[in-house]
Formats: C-alpha cells, sequence, structure tokens
C-alpha cells in the first residue's frame, strides 16, 4: 500500500509536517512498496494514535457498567454487516471502545489497572475490543509480598516477584496506586502522606515506590513505574506530588526513558487547604517538570458532563460517594489492592469542577517539552476518550480557551493562571503528545512513528494542516480530529470517514521478565505460604492461562536483558 | 482399562463458591472419586444419567437424531419467530455464553440468565446504589463480624464457611470461627442459624422495616422507633446495631431471602445502603450469595458485550434492558415470546406453574447434559458435554473472580459453545439460502 | 409459604427426573405446632392451594419454622403456587406466598404427572 502525498508528522524521525510518501508491506512501514494507493494529498497524516492511560477492561469498567444501565442507553448502535452492537458513552461495551477508538485514529490502548488475581477478567474483556493492540498495567503498589521485600530491603526477591507477577497477569507494567493506602482501606483507614506507615507491614508508601522504581530498571523493563499519587483529589495534595518525584530523582534508568510516570498528573496538582480556597498549582508542578528530567505525566484532562469515576484509590472513590451522594460500588481484592466505582457529573458552574479543568491544560501548556506530557483524559474518570478532539482543540487555541473560561464560575480566573497562557500548541506537539510520546513512554519500538520496520498504524485526517488556522479554525479541527478519514491498523484500513470496514483483533502486549532462578527459588515458599493460608484459590489456578491471550505480543525484559534497548 | 490419574486442584462448577482445591481422580475416563467436595459438588462431578442423543418432536414424540438435524431445525425455529427467548447460562461456561450472545444478535432474541429468578433483584438494587464488596479472600482474612441474611450457605453453599466465611482462618483472623461474631437474620431456624452468636428472626416480608430500623439505628437515630419491629423487639435491633458498629471489618451475606420476598430489589437497595453507611463508622462490605456455579459469569459476559447484565433484548438490532419487560418471566406471562432456546437451566421447573405453561405452548429448544421437566416441554433436545467436567472454560465465582475450568474426563458429546455454533452456521446457511429464493 | 434451597434438592437438583429428587423436593415442612393442630404424621401428605393451583406433597414437621409457615424446597412442585406476576422486576414472588394447608389422602404427583398435558 502507497499513501501518496500527505503532510506527515513523524516526531519520533523528525519529520514535522513534510509533504511526502510512505510505504506499506505486510502490515509494517517499508522504505517501498506497491500495491493499492490512497491519495492524501496536502492532508494531516500521523501514526495511529497511542493510549498509554485508559480504563478500558476488566471488573472495575464492568462494574460501571452494572452499576449504570443509564450510561449504556446512551450511543447505542445497531449491530451491522461489520459491527456488533454499540452501548455506552463513560463506559462502552468492548464493541463500542475498538470501534470508537478507530473511528478516532486510535490503534493501541493500555489498560491502566487490573490486580493479578483478576487479570483473567481483564484479558477476557481486552480479547473482545476489536481492532486496537492493547496490554494492561498490573497493580503492585498494595501487594502483601510487595510490602514484605520492601520492609526486608530484599530488592532482587522484590524484582523476582514483579517478574512472577507481570507473568502471572499477563501484564506489561508496574502501576502503584495510592501505595499503602489500599491496604489500609482494608480495615477503613488512609495513608495521608509518602512517610506514613502502612498499618501491620512496617513499610511507608515511600519505601515502596522506590522498592517498586528499583525493581522496575533491575527488570529493565519497557516502561518505567506507572504511579497514581498518595492523597490524589484532594486539596494541597501538590506537595505530595512533588515529595513523591523527589524521592525517585536519584533512581538510573535502565533504558531510554523516564523513571516515573505520573498518571492523570490533573488530580494531583491542587492548592488551598479545603475545597473552598481550592486552586490550582499546576505552575509548581510544571516548573518541576520543566527543571527535571526523570519523570513524565499524562494530563488527566477533565471536560464537563457525565464520567464514571474508576480507580483502584478506594478511600478516594468512597470520598467521591460521600461528597456527591451518588451510589457506589467498592472492591477490595484479597492480598493485593481495593478499588471503587462512583458515577459523576462535572459541571463548568461549579467552580471545584472549572478548577479542574483549567489545571489539566496549563499542566499541558506549561510543561515546555511536549514528550513528557501525554493527552488523556483518564478515560473515564476525567471524561470518556471519545472527548480527546475537544482537549486537543483546546490545547491548540486561545480563543477557543478563552470562550470557554467565559462561561464558567467567575472566581475561575483568580484560582488558575490558565487565561495569561497565550501558549498554542502545534501539529508536532500533539502527534508527540498522542503518538510519540506515549510509544516512547510505554516502551513500544514499533509504535507511534512511521520509520521503517514500524506496525503500519495510521491516521490520515481530512484536514489540510497547511491552510487550516488551527487557533482560529477550532471547531473545524475538532471535526476533522473527532472521525478520520483512514485508520490504517497493522496496513488494513479499519475505517474511513467513521464508517468500520473491517474488525480485525488486536494484539496484546505483556512483558516476559527474566530473573536469576536462585531467587525465584526464594521467593517460591512466601508464595506457597501466602496461598496455603491466605489466598482464598489454589497457586495453580492463579496464574492467566494463554488462552486469554490468542493474540499475544511477548516482550523480553529481564535482568539478562544486554545492552539496554532503546526505543524509537 | 486406563491407569488411575489424580487431577489437583480442580474447581467444582456447582454452586458460586467455585471450590478449587477439589482432588479428582480419573480412572477408565470416569471420576471415581472428587475428594474435598460437599455432596453437591460431588453429586455433579461424579455424574448420573444423561441423555444420550440428539431428539427432535415428530407427532408429539421425541424421536432421536443426528447432531446436524438438531442444528437445522434449532436455526428453523429461531428464524421463523419474530421474538425467540434464549434462557439458561447459569451453568454453562463464558465462552458458551459468548457464543450465545452472538447468535442472540443474529436471529434478534431476548437473551435472560437465571439471574432473574434468583438475584436478579440484587442487580438492580445494585442499579441503585452500588455494591460495596470484596473478594471473598478479603472476608476471610479480616472479618470479625459476618451477618448472614435471608440465606443459608450450610444447604447452599456448604464450602462457605469454612473456605471463606465464619470458621475461615486467615492473617489478621487467625482464631477463626472463636475470633468472629456470627449474625444469622432469617424469618426461620437453619442449619445455618444454628452456627450464630446471634440469631435475629424476623416476620416474613418485613426485611425492609428491619434494615431500615437498623440504619437509623446505626444513624443515631433510634429513638424515633416503635418498640418492635418486622417482629423484633428494639433493644435486640440496638444490640445487632451495636454489634455491626463495633466491628473491625464487617460483612453482609445476602441471599433470596431478600430478593424473593415483599420489597424484592428495595430489600437490597436498603441493604446496600446500610451497609454503605457503616462505612462512616467502620469497614464494612456486602455480598450477594449467588447460587449457580456461573450465573455471575453470564452477567459479566453480557455487560461487557451488551452494557447489561441479563435481561438484554437484542430484537431491535442494539441491546435494550428493562426488567420486567425483557425479563424471560415477563415475556413468558405476557406471552410475549414465541420460541425459547433453554441452556444449562431448567426452565419449567423454575418458573412458576403458569410461566412455565407458556413455554410449554411454544417451540422449545433445550440444550442441556440432563433430562428435566423442560426436556418434556421440549421440540429439540441436544445433549451437551459438561461445562467444568468435561469441558474447559472460564466461570466466575459469587464475588465476581474469573477463575478457569479443568476439563476432568473426555466426552463423545460437542461442548454448549459447540453446538450454538452449529446453531449459528445453520441460521447463517439458512438466511443465504432463503435470500438465494428471494433472488 | 417460602421456599428455598435445601441439601436435598440441591444435590439431586440435575438429576430432576429421578426418586431421589422427588424424595428431597415433593416435601412441605410445616411447624411442629401446626403439624400437631392438623393432625399430621410423619408419611401422611396435606394439600395446599391458593388462587394459582394446587398441590399434594409430603408433610414434614420442621422445629426451626415457626407457626404459619410453610416451607418447601424450591422445584416444580413449590412453583404451583407461585404466581406469575414480578412487579415490574422480572422476578416472581417465590415467597411469602399465602396458601390454605390441610391435611389430605391424596397422592402426591410425581414429576412425570405434574408435566402431563402440559404441551399444547
Amino acid at each position: 500500500m502507497i499513501i501518496r502525498g500527505g503532510i506527515v508528522y513523524d516526531p519520533s524521525n523528525g519529520i514535522f509536517g513534510e509533504e511526502m510518501d510512505l510505504f506499506i508491506d505486510r502490515g509494517k512501514m517499508v522504505e517501498e512498496a506497491r500495491g493499492e494507493e490512497i491519495d492524501a494529498s496536502g492532508l494531516l497524516v500521523m501514526p495511529g494514535g497511542v493510549d498509554a492511560h485508559a480504563h478500558i477492561a476488566g471488573k472495575k469498567v464492568n462494574t460501571g457498567r452494572i452499576m449504570r444501565p443509564d450510561d449504556s442507553r446512551l450511543g447505542t448502535e445497531p449491530r451491522n454487516g461489520v459491527c456488533r452492537p454499540s452501548t455506552g458513552y463513560t463506559v462502552p461495551n468492548c464493541y463500542a471502545m475498538g470501534y470508537r477508538y478507530a473511528r478516532m485514529g486510535y490503534t493501541t490502548a493500555f489498560e491502566a489497572a487490573t490486580p493479578i488475581l483478576e487479570a483473567r477478567h481483564t484479558h477476557e474483556e481486552l480479547q473482545e475490543i476489536p481492532i486496537i493492540d492493547k496490554g494492561a498495567l498490573t497493580l503492585f503498589g498494595n501487594n502483601w509480598q510487595v510490602m514484605e521485600c520492601v520492609r526486608d530491603k530484599d530488592l532482587s526477591k522484590l524484582a523476582a516477584y514483579v517478574a512472577w507477577g507481570l507473568r502471572s497477569a499477563r501484564g506489561y507494567g508496574v502501576k502503584i496506586v495510592n501505595p499503602g493506602g489500599g491496604e489500609s482501606w482494608g480495615f477503613g483507614t488512609n495513608v495521608k502522606s509518602v512517610n506514613d506507615p502502612v498499618p501491620n507491614f512496617d513499610v511507608t508508601p515511600a519505601e515502596i515506590i522506590r522498592g517498586l522504581a528499583q525493581a522496575n530498571e533491575l527488570l529493565h523493563l519497557p516502561h518505567s513505574i506507572h504511579l497514581h499519587f498518595n492523597n490524589l483529589g484532594k486539596p494541597g495534595n501538590y506537595t505530595t506530588a512533588i515529595e513523591t518525584l523527589d524521592l525517585l530523582k536519584d533512581i538510573k534508568p535502565s533504558r531510554m526513558r523516564q523513571v516515573v510516570h505520573v498518571a492523570h498528573m490533573q488530580f494531583s496538582a491542587y492548592g488551598g487547604t479545603g475545597w473552598r480556597d481550592f486552586e490550582s498549582k499546576a505552575p509548581v508542578i510544571a516548573d518541576y517538570f520543566n527543571s527535571h528530567n526523570h519523570a513524565t505525566m499524562d494530563m488527566g484532562q477533565l471536560l464537563f458532563g457525565s464520567a464514571t469515576t474508576m480507580t483502584a484509590d478506594a478511600p478516594l472513590e468512597y470520598g467521591n460517594a460521600r461528597l456527591t451522594h451518588n451510589k457506589w460500588s467498592n472492591h477490595d481484592i484479597e492480598l493485593e489492592e481495593s478499588s471503587g466505582v462512583v458515577p459523576m457529573i462535572y459541571s463548568r458552574k461549579m467552580l471545584v469542577n472549572a478548577v479542574q479543568w483549567a489545571v489539566g491544560l496549563e499542566l499541558a501548556l506549561l510543561v515546555d517539552d511536549p514528550w513528557k506530557v501525554l493527552m488523556t483524559t483518564d478515560h473515564p474518570n476525567g471524561s470518556p476518550f471519545v472527548n480527546y478532539p475537544e482537549v486537543v482543540t483546546l490545547l491548540m487555541s486561545k480563543p477557543k480557551r478563552d470562550a470557554e473560561m467565559a462561561s464558567m464560575h467567575e472566581q475561575l480566573q483568580k484560582r488558575t493562571g490558565l487565561g495569561e497562557i497565550q501558549r498554542e500548541l502545534d501539529w508536532a506537539d500533539i502527534a508527540i503528545m498522542t503518538r510519540a510520546a506515549p510509544a516512547r513512554i510505554l516502551g513500544l519500538p514499533d509504535k507511534g512513528h512511521l520509520g521503517p520496520g514500524a506496525d503500519a498504524d495510521i491516521t490520515i485526517y481530512n484536514l489540510k494542516p497547511e491552510e487550516l488556522d488551527t487557533s482560529q479554525d477550532h471547531s473545524l479541527v475538532k471535526k476533522a480530529i473527532s472521525t478520520a478519514m483512514y485508520t490504517i491498523k497493522g496496513g488494513v484500513v479499519v475505517s474511513k470517514d467513521g464508517k468500520i470496514l473491517c474488525t480485525p483483533p488486536g494484539r496484546a502486549f505483556w512483558v516476559d521478565a527474566a530473573v536469576p532462578q536462585a531467587d525465584t527459588d526464594r521467593l517460591m515458599p512466601d508464595l506457597q505460604e501466602k496461598f496455603a493460608k491466605y489466598y482464598s484459590i489454589q497457586l495453580s489456578n492463579y496464574a492467566v492461562q494463554d488462552a486469554y491471550l490468542p493474540h499475544a505480543n511477548v516482550i523480553r525484559a529481564g535482568l539478562s536483558i544486554e545492552p539496554l534497548q532503546e526505543v524509537a | 482399562m486406563s491407569e488411575a490419574t489424580i487431577i489437583k486442584d480442580a474447581i467444582c462448577s456447582f454452586c458460586g463458591c467455585l471450590c478449587d482445591d477439589i482432588i479428582v481422580e480419573v480412572e477408565g475416563g470416569k471420576v471415581q472419586r472428587a475428594r474435598h467436595a460437599c455432596p453437591l459438588g460431588s453429586s455433579k462431578i461424579m455424574g448420573h444419567g444423561r441423555i444420550e442423543s440428539p431428539m427432535i418432536r415428530k407427532d408429539g414424540e421425541l424421536v432421536e437424531s443426528s447432531f446436524q438435524e438438531a442444528y437445522d431445525r434449532s436455526a428453523q425455529i429461531l428464524l421463523q419467530a419474530n421474538k425467540p427467548l434464549m434462557y439458561g447460562w447459569a451453568s454453562t461456561s463464558c465462552e458458551a455464553a459468548e457464543k450465545g450472545i452472538l447468535l442472540a444478535e443474529e436471529v434478534g432474541a431476548v437473551i435472560d440468565s437465571t439471574a432473574t429468578v434468583c438475584h436478579g433483584p440484587s442487580v438492580i438494587g445494585i442499579e441503585e446504589k452500588g455494591l460495596p464488596g470484596a473478594t471473598l479472600g478479603q472476608v476471610k482474612n479480616r472479618a470479625d463480624t459476618i451477618i448472614f441474611w435471608g440465606c443459608n450457605p450450610a444447604e447452599a453453599h456448604p464450602r462457605h464457611f469454612r473456605r471463606y466465611s465464619s470458621n475461615s482462618i486467615g492473617r489478621f483472623t487467625p482464631q477463626g470461627r472463636e475470633g468472629r461474631k456470627i449474625i444469622v437474620v432469617d424469618v426461620r431456624a437453619t442449619r445455618t442459624s444454628r452456627n450464630a452468636d446471634k440469631f435475629v428472626r424476623i416476620d416474613p416480608g418485613c426485611d425492609y422495616e428491619v434494615i431500615s430500623a437498623l440504619r437509623m439505628l446505626v444513624a443515631g437515630k433510634g429513638d424515633i422507633l416503635p418498640e418492635r419491629v418486622g417482629g423484633v423487639l428494639k433493644a435486640d435491633l440496638a444490640e445487632l446495631a451495636a454489634m455491626l458498629k463495633a466491628a473491625r471489618f464487617g460483612a453482609l451475606f445476602f441471599g433470596l431471602g431478600l430478593t424473593h420476598s415483599r420489597g424484592r430489589y428495595k430489600n437490597i437497595d436498603n441493604a446496600l445502603s446500610l451497609v454503605a453507611e457503616l462505612n462512616q463508622h467502620t469497614k464494612f462490605v456486602v455480598l450477594p450469595m449467588r447460587g449457580h456455579y456461573n450465573v455471575g459469569g453470564i452477567g459479566q459476559t453480557l455487560a461487557w458485550s451488551s452494557g447489561y447484565p441479563m435481561s438484554v433484548d437484542f430484537t431491535r438490532g442494539m441491546p435494550y434492558f428493562n426488567p420486567g419487560e425483557t425479563a424471560a418471566c415477563d415475556l413468558l406471562a405476557r406471552k410475549d415470546t414465541d420460541a425459547a432456546l433453554i441452556i444449562a437451566a431448567d426452565a419449567a421447573s423454575n418458573f412458576p406453574r403458569a410461566t412455565a405453561e407458556a413455554l410449554a405452548n411454544i417451540p422449545v429448544i433445550q440444550i442441556d447434559p440432563y433430562e428435566n421437566p423442560t426436556t418434556l416441554l421440549s421440540d429439540v433436545v441436544i445433549p451437551c458435554a459438561i461445562a467444568g467436567v468435561e469441558v474447559e472454560g472460564t466461570a466466575y465465582r459469587m464475588d465476581g473472580l474469573a477463575l478457569r475450568l479443568r476439563k476432568m474426563v473426555d466426552s463423545s458429546l460437542p461442548s454448549d459453545e459447540e453446538i450454538l455454533m452449529g446453531i449459528l452456521q445453520s441460521v447463517r446457511k439458512q438466511r443465504q439460502m432463503m435470500a438465494n429464493e428471494g433472488a | 409459604m417460602i421456599t428455598g434451597r435445601t441439601l436435598a434438592q440441591g444435590a439431586e437438583c440435575e438429576n430432576k427426573m429421578s426418586p431421589g429428587f422427588f424424595r428431597a423436593v415433593a416435601l412441605c415442612h410445616i411447624s411442629e405446632t401446626d403439624f400437631k393442630s392438623l393432625e399430621l404424621t410423619e408419611g401422611r401428605n396435606v394439600l395446599l392451594k391458593n388462587e394459582c393451583g394446587q398441590v399434594v406433597l409430603a408433610a414434614k414437621a420442621d422445629s426451626g419454622l415457626p407457626e404459619n409457615i410453610v416451607f418447601l424446597p424450591m422445584g416444580p412442585w413449590a412453583n404451583v403456587l407461585v404466581g406469575r406476576e414480578t412487579g415490574g422486576c422480572g422476578t416472581p414472588h417465590f415467597k411469602g406466598v399465602k396458601v390454605e394447608v390441610a391435611a389430605t389422602d391424596l397422592p402426591v404427583s410425581d414429576i412425570r404427572e405434574l408435566f402431563t398435558n402440559m404441551r399444547r
């Protein structure tokens, strides 16, 4: 296949808006090829979008569906010759997720939080999501074995456990959510700072985070630790963010990437002592990211309207339910985690919500280097992923931001500096924040770029970047990027002008990290004891079987991987 | 004779406990023993009389047929119907459920599970209030106070006490039963209430009132309660409320005593509210005691496929859900369905008589390993291999945990999955032929 | 009347055409007081009746039951007395059903008799 004459943005390869032809052969980008031609003359062409943080599969997503039949009634589309039926807005059914990502030009998405014990369920759903490639991050931050290894300062055993846990969960990377807080929630409490000891385990969140970061680097995992801070969502929590980031600045990355990726930074960049004086501290956070190179973030942008909050941060969800008097689901997972789900409506007339909206945008606009900030909404916590085009246009257009702010709470200007920010992102920035950077941050060398050997995942938007003023014509931009003209996944046109043409199954990425047998041998007695005494199932029924990953893509890592593999 | 083999950590596919520590001894292609299994699980795993051949009703009698003939006749029935019902699913794998959902989409059927006559009201309660729950291991490791309300695990989930609840031993519960307070609320004394530290007998149909009274007591508003609520003295309720608040980790398990009696889903709504409110004072979780081993799994599978966990109507092309309208019992009672496929459930026995009579008056396809009253009403009977004994697959425990069922012995019969695909292929073929004839 | 699971009902519930299922399920549990006042003895049958229908079951004294409540193992005999109304939630009222109970000399129908002539 040949794509002719597009205006290509491929930041990983230093290409920023060059008119060029692209060649595809057997699902990969190549130097030369023949076959079907697509005329993309003057149109915006990018690699397929990569979502590095979204809640798209597993128990909490399905809990959201089950407790919200109101949501499933939105966005319904009947079955047709190609597609299964679609339902839902904030918690779409599996099929709708695949179709909607593809229509928007996205070809890869990673589920952000899966407990090992419930990973089988996550893969059951991932398997049902058509078209896109995917993976799932594995939760380790409240795990008994992790906390005991950290307490015993046994880094090699911790690394062996992380490798074992990823293999058991068929997981992609190390996710940490409110470390120590999930365990505390087992008896209804929470940790209040990174130095607050975890009850019964004689460790602190700081020690858990550092231990897992060190194990992550010892294992040369493609992705860094992926961290949801303590105190997330609370006024004044920006200090926790800075304090936590400082814990990690001396750790050396084992690959060419960050040491920590911060999930949905927006929810952790708040000032104030309570909701009354709640304010943005995005500038402080942005300064930190501008002056340090060990951390990246995704925005976790909040948009107004309906959302379903879902997170392994169970005490936060209990707080959400108490605050909004809304229905509340909680789910504690023995020895590993806790979690919760609460529906939410964000209102532009509500000052706190308006400030949250502004914080996400400030972060993306104040951090100088777009490689450090991913565009996300923490789907469906800040807003469902179908609203990414709204976020992109807000970042690209100061007039749009001004128009939006004019309709919000009058106090907003005093609580955020967003109104003074003149910066408008360009297509290069957007291509980085939605393609190149998420692929690099996740450590996916064949994603997010269009160089030879890359996966032929390509988006062509019906928009002429050289003719369109993205600042003034933001509504045209939004329309164009909401529905890709072509979405090509693995060399196949899967969506054209919003119509799904075919639904190949996506691949599931997981990381198999090798560790010395001696470390595993030291680990196994601990695990055997845990299964004999504490788990409610047998060790032999724990790990996810290969039957659940019919299209697996295994990435090798581990202590024996040398030299360091550089990502694109 | 073949060598005896031992299968360790096999999963019992009888009830929602999904006990996964069964040791199965197989010899000569047959299960000889199922160690650790309770009487219910043992009965299932050891097996008993089976339907041996597919059958199609001809001149009033069920006559043996080939599988292909049975698939073709089934496809014909589904294609001729305006609103077929596909009901059951609680005792088969999620893989079979997925195929069933696809078939329901293609023929425009209503798909419903046995939850509809069991914990369906719990699902509606959860839609109202959410479910503050936990995995069963969390209860085992932490719970010092457990209430069984309107359920009788001693008879319905025999190993629940020892594995997960009152008698289990975990990290923060080293004393097991000794260290726990067990409360049973029921309208009658049962084997479960004999295990209780406190048994509260309430009047039938008064669950809602009693839960409301407890909510008031927990909220410190007990002074406005009458002296007796639902047959229970206020002093008793006050003692109970104090026990709940004094828990370090409390767990409420509820059963059909709440879902089947007056108030139905409102009872659940109220119980979920009570638990949510108890979390202002201590840690408390709530779990429904799901009956059939994979009634949870069909709910999960339907939810991720269609957005709804039961009673999903595909006749409009897109999923539509409105229990009371689209639930199996309502469709039959209204005579709003004109064919039925019953799989892994015995609708004829488990529905009210008048509802079962409506089933008797429409064409019925049965997919089941065993003969049962539904067989007597069926026009096509297709025997299957037993999921969880003869076929691998996924099932969801009562707490939502997915496990992979092991295969213990071979079967010459096709699996539910294969049968559903056989019917689906026949549907597609017959559709194609009709289209060709039309052209 | 309330209906529900019993151990024996569960153990036989996938073996419905068997004598075991009949023995386990075609039963009516009655409180000891009511059992006496109806002048019942082990082995005698009772006739249960309401607006939905009537069914004969073997009577069984149950010390766990309060007066004026009968407990029936869930299944096709009990369901003769359950109405089809679901109150808009999909689930019939399987518990809390009003029935009249009287001693009888009529025999208990076996499972095939129960379903004979049900088909059109």
